[in-house]
């Protein structure tokens, strides 16, 4: 009954995406208030017959209903609740309903902060997101219902995926899906800007905010990912250019050029169209991520079993709204303008080489992701281009952008001079190359890639330190007016400095795993002992665990250094029950300093094992970096003037609609 | 006259990073592709001697020799086979009898691997996959065509 019911709400779903995709669309058009004041009560009802039937999804897991064929094919009564639970997403189909979940709560979330919104663009916008989300309906029901029934009910299910059953599945789907969806309403937003034909400064600043928003949660939801392939799936590297892992990435290449070309649009009012393209293209990049991942053209942990019927509904979904947004966008685009001019050198074009850098970056990710694929379809032949094309590629593309995140924030708007930018940034500039050549002289092992690493890291930091120097730098002279001046730091200014902060952290991370990263597999029978780097790794033996759905071989290794106690390791080799798969689950010890990792690899003869032993230094910086660049875009996000400029155009919005109903 | 020459330049200049960057791009790209060759094309000397490419089939059972850290094995499509040798730890997927892809080098008629890449999922057996397996037990060798769909085998997630 449950099932039913969430399939019966689905459909209901479906109606009232119907109605919100047309009526206050219409409204709109035609100025009939009565219209569009139904965008707002439609997509609280919309995002309450979601919430319905993803409960009902949730519940059957819970409940181990096996009569529904996805639960028994991604759970089993052995599974913790934590994991059934997780497991309502662990599946294509239930995958679905969390982003069509996340689809209606932001809609959801824009219809209850829209208040300052006038209603024709409120009208809009939601519509576009109804229209979205009708679209993934169409695409649940008619190709991946979760609700599916099986018959004859099997005794047991057939669990979930053992790489699944972690931490990071509870948390990492969520935190990615609220970053690809998220980018739906910067699309929706700029498809009823090009459809009203308003776009102007007003238009920017109401959209930079959702946008940044969407943008950290897709920082942290790539982060998780990346933090979760290292422990979990005991691959041991942070990313490696899967074609899954490139799908996530483009869309947060173009979402980090759309809120940098937002900040122009809504400083100066250019960019204008520029920020519109953007927009739509990073919910289509968000699409084609979803059409590359869950096609079955590539197949991984996050491919199922697939049904060429659901790749062809997504090309064409993806055909549909690409085609319809260019189309609506080359119609309009023209009658938008081109807004203020500005010089060669100015805050302007560093923002637009930043924007060009990062598309640069999204052309080559999309090569490397595409070609392999399309060759293979056209029977051309069989190739794979892995992590050294993309390495030879994006560190140089890094550098400079990294070399313009410096200049950037540094430069005035509209017009500067080259000299007297020189000027402002020699200190940053020496400080760059002297603490660059230090850190390499103290680590050792130089190459281009660290130096180059190095220099990144300390100019972006210099840079921000400089840049922090002169908005603080007391006029007078005056000490004391240091700290105050501090204080009134606008906080879009300081988040921006903290996500930048954040690239530099991230820079280091990469840098030094990149340079001082040493792997080493041994065999080692119980007593036998090994030093890598400094720490002196003790095998100690194996004994026998059982876990709740599992059986295990566990390994205890001591680690220590300088003859002190470092850690007690225990890498286990699991064997799930249900499914039979063995599973290496690493132990990682992680410092500040950096981490040590250890997977048992596999038997030789009785109790000597093959261990493979990882000496990371500063591999967490890389994530901490994400989770900086991600705090730096909500904090910015607070900042006075959203809030401040919000309370005053509503008073404008609502005598503005007075006139209109009149 | 002067702020034309200067606008003319500066598209010049726009024009001619973009020709270098996206040369330097495709340059990256080619000398990074990796192709696939089934035993088949290595035994008719298809693969290049000097260069890294991947090879794919199934580990044939029996076969898998481990000696301390090196580990031997031989990759067949049933109709020819590849001696592969390893230095290091195996994927937890990898088994006799199961799919295996290997990167690396020939040498001496030795596939020396690099990377080993194994199959994610021991019950789910892509279409493709399941396909040539098929083709290759009727002695046509086809495994090529589409045993390893780019990811197929040891894409991350």
């Amino acid at each position: 009954m449950i099932a039913e019911l969430g399939h019966f709400s689905l459909w209901l779903a479906v109606g009232v995406t119907l109605l919100l995709g047309t009526l206050p669309l219409v409204g709109a058009q035609r100025g009939r208030a009565d219209l569009m004041a139904l965008a707002k009560p439609a997509t609280h009802l919309l995002l309450l017959l979601i919430t319905i039937s993803f409960a009902c999804l949730i519940t059957s897991f819970v409940r181990n209903d096996f009569s529904v064929l996805n639960v028994a094919s991604n759970s089993n009564t052995e599974l913790p609740l934590m994991y059934r639970m997780a497991a309502s997403w662990g599946s294509h189909e239930g995958s679905l309903m969390l982003w069509l979940l996340m689809q209606a709560g932001w809609a959801a979330a824009v219809a209850a902060f829209s208040r300052y919104l006038p209603l024709p663009v409120q009208a809009r916008i939601l519509s576009v997101m109804g229209l979205l989300t009708l679209s993934f309906l169409l695409f649940v029901l008619l190709t991946s219902n979760p609700f599916d029934r099986i018959f004859p009910v099997p005794l047991e299910g057939r669990d979930l995926n053992p790489q699944l059953q972690d931490p990071g599945m509870i948390i990492h789907p969520p935190m990615l899906y609220m970053g690809y969806v998220g980018m739906s309403v910067a699309f929706s937003f700029a498809v009823a800007a090009l459809i009203g034909g308003n776009l102007d400064a007003q238009w920017a600043r109401w959209m930079r905010p959702w946008t940044t928003v969407a943008w950290a949660f897709l920082t942290v939801g790539i982060a998780l990912g990346s933090w979760w392939a290292y422990y979990e799936l005991g691959w041991g590297g942070w990313w490696f250019w899967d074609a899954v892992e490139n799908a996530s990435f483009m869309p947060w290449l173009v979402a980090t050029a759309l809120i940098h070309s937002l900040a122009v649009t809504e400083k100066r009012g250019s960019f204008k169209s520029w920020t519109v393209l953007l927009a739509i293209m990073g919910y289509s990049l968000s699409l084609l991520g979803t059409f590359l991942v869950r096609s079955g053209v590539i197949t991984s942990v996050h491919s199922f079993a697939s049904d060429p019927k659901r790749g062809l509904f997504i090309l064409v979904m993806l055909a549909i709204t690409v085609g319809a947004a260019l189309a609506l966008y080359a119609w309009r685009a023209p009658k938008v303008g081109l807004g203020a001019r500005f010089s060669m050198l100015s805050r302007e074009s560093m923002l637009l080489a930043n924007n060009v850098m990062l598309l640069v970056a999204t052309g080559a990710v999309m090569l490397g992701t595409l070609y392999p694929l399309i060759l293979d379809s056209l029977g051309l032949g069989k190739i794979s281009v892995g992590a050294p094309y993309f390495d030879a590629v994006f560190v140089p593309i890094m550098a400079v952008l990294v070399f313009f995140m410096g200049l950037g924030p540094m430069a005035r708007w509209k017009n500067d001079s080259l000299p007297e930018l020189a000027v402002r940034l020699r200190w940053a500039a020496g400080v760059t190359v002297v603490s660059a050549a230090l850190t390499a002289w103290i680590g050792g092992n130089i190459t281009i890639g660290s130096v180059v690493g190095l220099l990144m890291t300390f100019w972006i930091v210099s840079s921000v330190l400089a840049e922090l120097w002169e908005r603080v730098r007391p006029a007078g002279g005056v000490q004391t007016q240091v700290l105050h001046r501090l204080g009134q730091l606008p906080r879009a200014t300081v988040g921006m400095m903290v996500a930048h902060l954040g690239v530099a952290v991230f820079v280091f991370g990469v840098t030094m795993v990149g340079t001082y990263d040493i792997e080493r597999d041994v065999a080692m029978a119980p007593g036998d002992s090994t030093t890598v780097n400094g720490y002196t790794f003790t095998y100690q033996g194996t004994q026998d665990v059982e876990g709740p759905n599992y059986s295990a071989v566990r390994g205890h290794l001591v680690v220590t250094r300088d003859g002190k106690l470092v850690s007690d390791m225990f890498p286990e080799k699991r064997i799930y029950r249900v499914q039979r798969n063995p599973m290496t689950e690493a132990a990682i010890t992680s410092r500040v300093r950096g981490d040590l990792y250890v997977q048992m690899g596999e038997p030789i003869q009785g109790n000597t094992w093959l261990v493979r032993i990882w000496v990371k230094p500063f591999v967490s910086w890389i994530w901490f970096g994400c989770l900086l660049m991600a705090l730096g875009g909500v904090w910015a996000v607070t900042d006075r003037r959203y809030r401040v400029r919000a309370t005053r155009s509503e008073s404008a919005a609502t005598g503005a609609t007075a006139s209109a109903v009149r | 006259m002067k702020l034309r020459h200067k606008r003319l330049a500066m598209i010049g200049g726009v024009l001619c990073a973009a020709g270098i960057t996206v040369a330097l791009l495709l340059n990256a790209f080619q000398s990074n592709m990796v192709f696939f060759y089934s035993p088949t094309q290595v035994a008719a000397n298809e693969a290049p001697t000097s260069r890294t490419f991947r090879v794919g089939g199934l580990v044939e059972t029996g076969t898998v020799k481990r000696d301390g850290l090196h580990v031997n094995f031989v990759v067949t499509d049933t109709a020819k086979t590849v001696p592969v040798r390893y230095e290091g730890i195996l994927p937890d997927l990898f088994q006799e009898g199961k799919g295996v892809v290997a990167q690396g080098q020939l040498k001496n008629g030795v596939f020396m691997a690099r990377e080993v890449l194994a199959k994610h999922d021991e019950n789910y057996m892509p279409p493709e996959a399941a396909d040539a397996i098929e083709k290759a037990r009727k002695g046509q060798s086809r495994l090529d065509q589409s045993m390893v769909k780019s990811g197929a085998y040891g894409a991350k997630p």
